[in-house]
């Protein structure tokens, strides 16, 4: 584990406040989707879960010819597909287009994939003003941070730090209630509405039989972006396609509820291509980009395939207790949580952060939340093993190494085993039966040492259980 | 004559709560059963499978196949160790299609004890009189892995004088993890002062789980703070009388 | 080029030659359930209530124009080109801006007045969904940009759901560039998961159902 990824999740569980708001916010969260995925309310929902996990099951082992069908689709619509290989391939599509159409302003609307290829940045560093639109992606604009949870992205702040940030950012005089702060918003982002030239939403599904992308949120922030600019530019990663329109059907109903614990958002946008003639508003120009960035490495290994299935609903962030102790930013890349876990070291590499499949203690709620039925925790028991290969490979942790080969050794020879457990209670504090609060300072290294930094310890029996049995 | 079973008490319950494997022997002779203790057993491995090491804990897995291999039933005072041997030894095996034979084998003989009662031996009511508020935890493993909920509920709902308070809520996770205890130790810590909160919040006396891991990962955060609830094993408030 | 790499890449990893066939996807899973058009009013009616839309129900089209004529009173709005809400007479009420088909006049106008007033192509019972589908008859922007949006709906296209819709239609970009579902009004809760209506999108809807 990297001295950084220690400090954040130390820091963050030392805050009180920020406990509280992450916790009370995920659970709320997480209650809401129990609600609206229950039986009584959606008979189906199993059901609906194991159709989602074989359609994107069937598009991911298939994945060529679903994006070949989309472009087609959209290239039918009037609409250009750009795959791009990385960031670098992002911006400069996007900077080049700006630079032909003359455009400085751009809107942009919630998209995790924008996120993970720092678009914002590499924009104005070219000069072109990028604004975020969704509510909560604009005060994290405005604080030069990134998101803290995949859906409810400044779910750290409280009304004081957005008011704080407005009157220091906009200029404005300082309000603390949420309904003004969300007007303030609104006023500035509605001028840049209606000024900017290009708009950049994300996509949450590419419709291959539709040449189509479906974009949901609740703000119409994403209408805006996607209606009022002459030029719509969807950036999604390749991963995001699914067969067909009706498709939605299921998708739909599970993504929201999950995500949000509505039954569905409040818009769902299905858009293929430019304004089509008659029609009388829309986008002139229509561009998806489809984003590797690291997705194709995934697709080899057949089970940790099924990490590209994501939907990026969130549940098992709000499910997961260890992302409601250590928080979004102690994550060591922009996407948090069990599915950050899983995703992470497989973009950037186990050794980017090798401690990160180890930062769970493997309860199991993600993949028991999760819509598409990703097997979140068998993957992060795979990655951990990835993670000691690569290890071996570097010669690194040689001495966890030794004691597991060691800890084998004992386990295949039973009187070993018997006679190490004998020695270590023959040295062990008694405690007079009772529980063990501190060891003599020479014993207190280790696993144990860590133990007992936050726990009591048990006594050892005076006799083990093998020894009990003999002597019944 | 009964039938037999055979004892796989784990290797936590061998070392540090043997207690806990007299009373489940205890409660299975109750029932009739003819229970051994193969002396060979050690350990499931999973220490070593949840720590990444999984050529060490395919040794150790061998090692437990090779023990039990005469067994008829398997009992474990344990969600977690039954579920590495049912959910997990497979994905050890993928590429030894022999050994998987005798791993699939081993799947439909290994039984947590709860439901061993409940779903084998077909009882609920084992004779027990506990006069006690208790909460029940849900292990993990037990209730993901195994999809464990109601028979220890109704096994507990069974015992004379008890009253079971759930909590709220029970399925949270007590944040033992195994080496993640001691790898992610103040996180750890951090998740096991919710799960008492959620304890302490029913008003039980004492706290009943499955899982031998769970509850010294919970008592040893009630004890360090200075909290006096007691954690017990199913198996234990099976054998009071 | 990026294209041609990445396809290589997804290719090779997957096993498969370009061009390959594939299996056909999983069947089609659509479920449209059998729901009486009184029932269907009333769910639509109480979905959208939840969320704090606003409903009516007229027994006519010029019951209809009467009860838009209350809504706008003293208020300035726009109307979509539906030849539905011409056949009400909402069109031509007095105040109401209609038949515009230009874009940028269009934006200027949804950006000053009160009020978006639209049909809509169906409703989704079971969620509390208007479905507006783009053409010449509806813009994007009257449903959008106005703070307050008033959807008019014969109750014949009030749909099941979902799955009845994608029934009816299988594939939307067949006939529009622009299919949006609204339902309620737009709302955020990104501060202190607060609920604030209206952030960007009409903080108010209201759905008259007629018939």
């Amino acid at each position: 584990m990297s001295v950084e990824f220690d400090r954040k999740i130390h820091d963050t569980l030392a805050d009180a406040n920020l406990q509280l708001a992450v916790y009370t916010a995920t659970g709320r969260l997480k209650d809401k989707r129990i609600q609206v995925t229950a039986a009584g309310v959606l008979p189906d929902y199993q059901e609906l879960r194991t159709q989602a996990n074989a359609i994107k099951k069937h598009v991911i082992d298939n994945l060529d010819h679903y994006l070949e069908e989309f472009e087609r689709n959209v290239e039918s619509h009037g609409g250009k597909v750009v795959y791009c290989k990385d960031a670098t391939d992002v911006s400069d599509f996007v900077l080049d287009l700006a630079k032909r159409r003359g455009s400085r302003l751009i809107v942009k609307s919630k998209s995790m994939t924008t996120e993970e290829v720092d678009l914002n940045e590499r924009l104005a560093h070219h000069g072109l003003e990028s604004v975020e639109t969704d509510l909560g992606e604009y005060i994290l604009q405005l604080a030069h941070e990134r998101p803290y949870h995949i859906v409810a992205p400044a779910l750290h702040k409280t009304r004081y730090d957005v008011a704080d940030l407005f009157t220091k950012e906009l200029g404005v005089a300082r309000e603390t209630v949420p309904e003004k702060l969300t007007l303030i918003a609104r006023g500035v982002l509605r001028e840049k509405f209606l000024k900017a030239d290009i708009g950049i939403s994300g996509a949450n599904f590419l419709i291959a039989d539709s040449g189509a992308v479906a974009i949901i949120e609740n703000e119409g922030n994403v209408r805006l972006t996607t209606s009022a600019p002459k030029i719509h530019i969807a950036v999604a990663g390749i991963e995001k396609v699914i067969p067909r329109a009706q498709d939605l059907a299921v998708f739909l109903k599970l993504l929201a509820r999950s995500a949000t614990g509505q039954l569905v958002s409040v818009y769902t946008s299905f858009l293929a291509g430019p304004r089509r003639a008659g029609e009388v508003d829309g986008p002139e120009e229509f561009y998806v980009v489809l984003l590797d960035n690291g997705r194709t490495k995934l697709l080899p290994d057949r089970s940790k395939r099924e990490s590209l299935y994501c939907i990026r609903c969130g549940a098992c962030l709000n499910a997961c207790p260890v992302y409601r102790k250590i928080g979004g930013h102690s994550f060591p890349w922009v996407y948090s949580g069990p599915i950050g876990a899983i995703i992470t070291p497989q973009f950037m590499g186990v050794s980017h952060e090798p401690g990160l499949p180890f930062a769970s203690s493997l309860c199991g709620a993600c993949g028991e939340v999760c819509p598409v039925k990703i097997d979140i925790p068998k993957i992060l028991l795979e990655l951990r093993g990835d993670v000691r290969k690569s290890e071996a490979r570097e010669g690194l942790n040689r001495i966890e190494k030794l004691a597991f080969r060691i800890f084998a050794w004992v386990m295949t020879h039973p009187r070993i085993y018997e006679m190490a457990g004998r020695m270590a209670a023959s040295i062990a504090p008694t405690g007079d039966g009772k529980w063990i609060r501190s060891v003599p300072a020479p014993m207190s290294v280790g696993p144990l040492k860590a133990w007992l930094s936050e726990r009591d310890m048990p006594p050892l029996p005076p006799k083990s259980f093998r020894e009990m049995w003999r002597n019944r | 004559m009964g039938k037999r079973v055979s004892l796989f008490v784990t290797c936590m319950v061998d070392q540090l709560f043997p207690k806990v494997g007299m009373a489940m022997a205890d409660v299975l002779e109750r029932l009739g059963y003819r229970v051994d203790f193969p002396e060979e057993q050690t350990c499931c491995g999973q220490p070593a499978y949840n720590s990444g090491y999984h050529a060490e804990a395919r040794i150790v897995a061998r090692h437990f196949l090779k023990t039990f291999e005469a067994s008829e039933a398997i009992v474990v005072p344990s969600g977690s160790c039954t579920a590495m041997v049912t959910h997990h030894f497979k994905d050890l095996f993928t590429k030894e299609p022999e050994t998987l034979a005798l791993v699939h084998a081993m799947e439909k003989k290994v039984h947590e004890f709860a439901t061993f009662l409940t779903d084998v031996a077909g009882v609920e009511d084992v004779g027990a009189r506990m006069d006690d508020v208790v909460t029940f935890h849900d292990g993990c493993h037990a209730l993901r892995e195994l999809g464990i909920q109601s028979a220890p509920r109704r096994l507990l709902a069974r015992v004379k004088g008890l009253e079971l308070r759930e909590m709220v809520p029970s399925e949270e996770c007590c944040g033992f993890g195994g080496t993640f205890a001691v790898k992610f130790a103040e996180l750890s810590g951090a998740m096991a002062r919710t799960k008492i909160d959620a304890i302490v919040g029913t008003g039980a006396n004492t706290v009943v789980s499955l899982d031998p891991s769970c509850l010294m990962q919970i008592q040893g955060a009630l004890s360090r703070a200075g909290l006096h609830v007691r954690t017990m094993h199913l198996a234990e408030v099976l054998a009071s009388r | 080029m990026s294209r041609d790499n990445i396809l290589h890449k997804v290719r090779t990893a997957l096993g498969r030659s370009a061009g390959q066939a594939v299996a056909d996807p999983p069947p089609v899973r659509l479920r449209v359930p059998e729901i009486a058009m009184e029932d269907r009013i009333a769910l639509m009616r109480s979905r959208v209530e939840a969320l704090a839309g606003k409903t009516a129900r007229v027994p006519t089209m010029e019951a209809a124009r009467e009860f838009v004529a209350g809504a706008i009173a003293g208020k300035t709005a726009v109307a979509s080109n539906a030849p539905y809400l011409v056949e009400c007479g909402i069109s031509s009420l007095p105040g109401v801006r209609t038949g515009i088909r230009e874009v940028g006049e269009l934006t200027a106008v949804c950006a000053q007045v009160d009020i978006g007033i639209t049909s809509a192509d169906y409703a989704l019972c079971d969620t509390g969904t208007l479905v507006m589908i783009a053409s010449p008859a509806e813009g994007r922007l009257v449903s959008l940009l106005p703070p307050a949006h008033i959807a008019v709906v014969p109750r014949e296209r009030i749909l099941t759901g979902l799955d009845e819709l994608f029934t009816i239609l299988p594939d939307p970009a067949a006939q529009t560039s622009s299919m949006v579902l609204i339902t309620g009004p737009s709302q955020t809760a990104d501060i202190e998961q607060i609920l604030i209506r209206g952030v960007h999108g009409p903080g108010q809807v209201t759905v008259v159902i007629v018939g």
